[in-house]
């Protein structure tokens, strides 16, 4: 029977792609998503995968998870619980119990739901049929079985068919929702060059799925979703670790230097490593060190001789390059830090995301030790964050730390494409040959000192990690002096705040509660605002990029609401900050350290309870 | 600038105007003079040098040197140095390391320069001991050593460092006591000249903890005996008669005489520093007292390309065959759609 006459609109939908970390979820999610994304959908996207690259097949511990919101309205996070699921066996099932809508839709591939499947999951009964699940649409699809027969006569290996199944559930997916399957063809076809017959298979594997979906009777009826009604412009779909990657390379041309990466691989950093070092035909310079020390020293070597040097990083990786980063304040010469955060504290969640490394940014190294601090708040603001950093770390010759997270660096959306030739000049701090110089004099606007590189004629000078006396630069053990230097080096960076936007609120400006958020949880805390607005409720966003300096209008902001709720994925790091800068405010907090983002669902409870 | 405006630079000019703290009497002077009547030997303007150090007493060398320079933290130099030369590889740079800062606490770092062959130059001030902590053991102590931290004698095996330095991929290895700064200043050109990672080290003396450490290779009455001079394409041969020399009998080096036993200067070994294969290179680099001389000069030279070499080229080739003039054309490649 076909079902192609009955398409129903839908506004928004969840979809997770669940199955063993073996099963290609993450790349079957990311086609979906691509696919959407030139549809013209607005959307988000949440990765969830475990630490290990092959936990035991079958178990819970070992499935791999990716969610993908998308709408024809705005979408600002990838969905707390998905309307439809595909779990490829009984863990994945398992795994995502509590993450699904009642009455949702469940793909279930059939064919791995035998007694030895359901002992891995550590189901003693089949969870179909004891009646876990009722109330909810079970699709059973035997994908396995029906892989292994479209491809019996291909001629592909017995390992490579069964690597194929995921091919047969996105091509169900995309019967579901209506979508064209070009993309994915496309991309078989330039992943597998330089193997034909893979890519002719999937593609037939994928076709299969699709005319399964079409043709049994499991499946209501098939949805779309329209084009969503955003910013006018060329969009493409970006992940937040690339569009960071993209932002350094937009600031290094727009400050007329050459980008120079130190790095070593770390989760969930490394794709930003990957990122530039395809880019060599830009002139960017990547260098895997041996360690996360010489990862930032080489830069702070780079930077020194001239480039925009910039060092990625996560938690454990920014302990390392702790004392680098001082001896960078100390030198006062421009260098980004990003810390695409994880679960801590040591090796902590790597997989998962986390806000606890802001007092580290902060606060992690020795002596009196001030830097920038910033934070990206949505997978594509992290280019526009990634050039802030630049900007204030070039022109104001002091180092930067970019907080950025799992999810903002796993997670995707569509950006609209930045024309570069439109972006603003960055204005490097430097000394030129024959000009007037002292190595430590300063500006008096900004207080920061004019580096001068090497190669330059009669501005030979010596820098290092010793106390420096003002104006000349030459050791100095004096006490005034060093008192004298730790107070300029602070109120430098307090500078700072004069040369930023202010605090943005979303809302009214007064009201009964001011939500209160920084980086990466923006999407969820900016989507329970606006539901709550929508009731009624006097509830405004004030969400922080600028962590360290504050913007100046902070205190502004903060006296014309009855509460104030500081929400973090820590346990309770920016509420102490502001504490410590603004002591007159009474704040509370919303935390969770579960390593996954707030769901919207959570917080507008809790919101409630502060407002009734 | 052009070659045609580099005008003749002395050693006054590589002074700088910092008061020097060493102690009276510290081998670091020595090495600094000779870098000091090196450097104008050279054709390269003052600007273009950069001298990078971690932190020991050694690594103090920068501030003394009227060039562009960074005194970073422990152990963590030859990183900061390859940042310097990858972000622009028309400055030379020298790397100044004392045997703690670049074998204990910096041993990574060390290992990973001379095994990528960047194009940087590394002296090693090796006094056998901690001097700016005062008096500690390090990793190239003697065994037995009594100090601050082991008073009973330390009961670690040292490292040789050129041992360490071939077993990593190093191509240039020299050797020279503090006491002859004639051959430092020649080996320094030698290092300068010599594309890819330079290793000196410096037999040097610290005069308040661990004075004439070197005393039984470098002293007055045994330097003669115990220092063998290679030079490249020269027999091996030492002595204060010069009738010593250097064969292979087996797998081990012998010391015979010459005119004794039959053997002429045609047996004795001769120095090939530019042998890829360790081999011999490893066993001259060990060779020790009381038995053996100990060798000085360069020890090994070959040539391979460098890191900085190899990341320019492959930069040359992506920039020459792109079709992305700028972030433009990389921000607008791929798929894309309007709204």
């Amino acid at each position: 029977m076909n079902k192609d006459s009955t398409v129903i609109d839908l506004e928004k939908v969840v979809i997770k792609f669940a199955g063993d970390s073996g099963d290609g979820m993450q790349l079957t999610g990311s086609q979906f998503t691509e696919t959407s994304a030139l549809l013209g959908n607005d959307l988000a996207t949440f990765p969830d995968f475990p630490a290990e690259i092959r936990a035991p097949l079958g178990t819970v511990a070992g499935v791999s998870g990716f969610q993908v919101h998308i709408g024809n309205t705005e979408i600002n996070t990838p969905g707390d619980v998905a309307d439809v699921l595909v779990a490829m066996n009984p863990a994945a099932l398992k795994a995502n119990k509590n993450w699904i809508k009642k009455g949702g839709t469940i793909i279930i591939n059939s064919d791995s739901f035998a007694k030895k499947d359901l002992d891995k999951a550590g189901y003693e009964n089949n969870p179909l049929e004891d009646g876990s699940f009722s109330g909810f649409n079970i699709v059973e699809a035997p994908i396995a079985n029906l892989t292994q027969e479209t491809l019996k006569d291909s001629g592909l290996d017995g390992k490579s068919i069964r690597r194929a199944k995921n091919m047969f559930a996105l091509g169900m997916v995309y019967w579901m929702f209506n979508r064209p399957m070009e993309r994915t063809k496309k991309f078989l076809q330039n992943k597998f060059e330089s193997k034909p017959l893979v890519v002719e298979s999937n593609i037939k594997v994928l076709h299969a799925g699709y005319n399964f979906a079409n043709t049994i009777e499991a499946l209501p009826s098939s949805y779309t979703v329209t084009k969503a009604d955003i910013e006018k412009g060329t969009y493409r779909n970006i992940m937040g670790n690339q569009a960071t990657a993209w932002g350094f390379i937009a600031a290094a041309e727009k400050a007329n230097k050459q980008l120079f990466l130190g790095s070593y691989p770390i989760t969930p950093a490394s794709d930003i490593l990957h990122e530039l070092a395809k880019h060599k035909n830009l002139g960017i310079k990547t260098f895997q060190a041996e360690d996360e020390i010489a990862a930032i020293c080489s830069a702070l070597g780079a930077s020194f001789a001239g480039d925009l040097a910039i060092t990625t990083t996560s938690g454990p990786g920014l302990a390392l390059k702790g004392e680098a980063l001082g001896l960078a304040m100390i030198t006062e010469l421009p260098l980004v830090v990003i810390d695409v955060q994880r679960g801590g504290p040591s090796t902590g969640l790597p997989t998962k995301t986390e806000q606890s490394d802001l007092f580290q940014a902060m606060y992690g190294r020795n002596g009196e030790s001030p830097v920038i601090v910033l934070a990206a708040s949505t997978p594509s603001n992290c280019f526009d964050w990634a050039f802030e950093a630049s900007r204030l770390a070039l022109e104001h010759n002091t180092p930067v730390v970019l907080l950025s997270d799992g999810y903002l660096g796993n997670g995707a959306g569509p950006w609209k494409i930045r024309s570069v030739k439109d972006m603003p000049d960055i204005t490097p701090f430097v000394a030129k040959e024959g000009e007037e110089w002292q190595s430590y004099a300063r500006d008096t606007k900004k207080l920061a000192r004019k580096h001068a590189l090497p190669g330059t004629k009669g501005l030979e000078h010596r820098v290092g990690g010793l106390e420096k006396e003002d104006i000349t630069g030459n050791i100095s053990y004096e006490p005034e002096n060093h008192e004298k230097m730790c107070f300029l080096r602070a109120k430098k960076v307090e500078r700072v705040a004069d040369f930023i936007s202010k605090q943005k609120i979303y809302g009214d400006e007064s009201g009964d509660l001011l939500v209160i958020g920084w980086g990466g949880t923006y999407g969820s805390l900016y989507t329970s605002v606006k539901e709550l607005r929508e009731e009624g409720k006097k509830v405004s966003l004030a969400h922080f990029n600028y962590i360290n300096p504050l913007p100046k209008n902070t205190a502004e902001i903060f006296k014309n609401f009855k509460n104030i709720v500081v929400c973090e994925l820590n346990n309770g790091q920016f509420v102490d900050l502001l504490k410590s800068k603004h002591d007159t405010f009474q704040f509370k907090q919303f935390n969770h350290i579960q390593g996954l983002p707030f769901k919207t669902t959570d917080l507008k409870e809790h919101f409630n309870t502060l407002i009734s | 600038m052009s070659e045609l405006e580099i005008k003749k630079l002395s050693n006054k000019d590589f002074v700088s105007d910092q008061e020097i703290k060493w102690c009276p009497g510290c081998g670091d002077y020595a090495i600094l003079r000779a870098m000091q009547k090196a450097l104008p030997q050279l054709e390269t303007n003052k600007e273009d040098y950069v001298f990078i150090a971690g932190i020991g007493c050694s690594s103090r060398f920068p501030y003394y040197m009227n060039t562009y320079g960074f005194h970073t933290i422990h152990g963590r130099a030859p990183a900061i140095a390859t940042g310097v030369k990858l972000a622009n590889p028309k400055l030379k740079v020298w790397q100044i390391t004392g045997d703690g800062d670049a074998l204990a606490i910096g041993g990574n770092h060390f290992i990973h320069a001379l095994r990528r062959n960047i194009d940087i130059n590394i002296i090693l001030f090796n006094n056998e001991i901690y001097g700016l902590t005062k008096g500690q053991f390090s990793p190239t102590s003697a065994t037995g050593i009594k100090t601050k931290s082991n008073p009973h004698g330390t009961t670690d095996n040292p490292f040789i460092p050129a041992k360490l330095a071939l077993g990593a991929g190093s191509t240039f290895i020299a050797r020279v006591p503090d006491t002859n700064p004639k051959a430092m200043q020649k080996i320094f050109l030698d290092a300068e000249a010599h594309k890819g990672t330079s290793l000196i080290e410096v037999l040097q003396n610290c005069v308040i903890f661990n004075d004439k450490t070197h005393g039984n290779i470098t002293g007055k009455d045994v330097k003669h005996d115990m220092q063998l001079w290679l030079e490249d394409g020269k027999a091996m041969i030492f002595g204060r008669e010069m009738d010593k020399g250097i064969i292979l009998n087996g797998l081990k080096l012998e010391i015979v005489t010459i005119g004794k036993n039959g053997i002429t200067e045609d047996d004795i070994l001769v120095h090939n520093a530019q042998e890829e294969n360790i081999t011999l290179h490893m066993m001259l680099a060990t060779m020790h007292s009381p038995n053996f001389p100990v060798a000085m000069g360069v020890i090994r030279k070959v040539k391979t390309m460098t890191f900085d070499e190899g990341l320019i080229s492959q930069l040359e080739h992506n920039i020459k065959t792109t079709k992305f003039k700028s972030s433009n054309d990389l921000f607008n490649s791929g798929d894309t759609w309007e709204v």
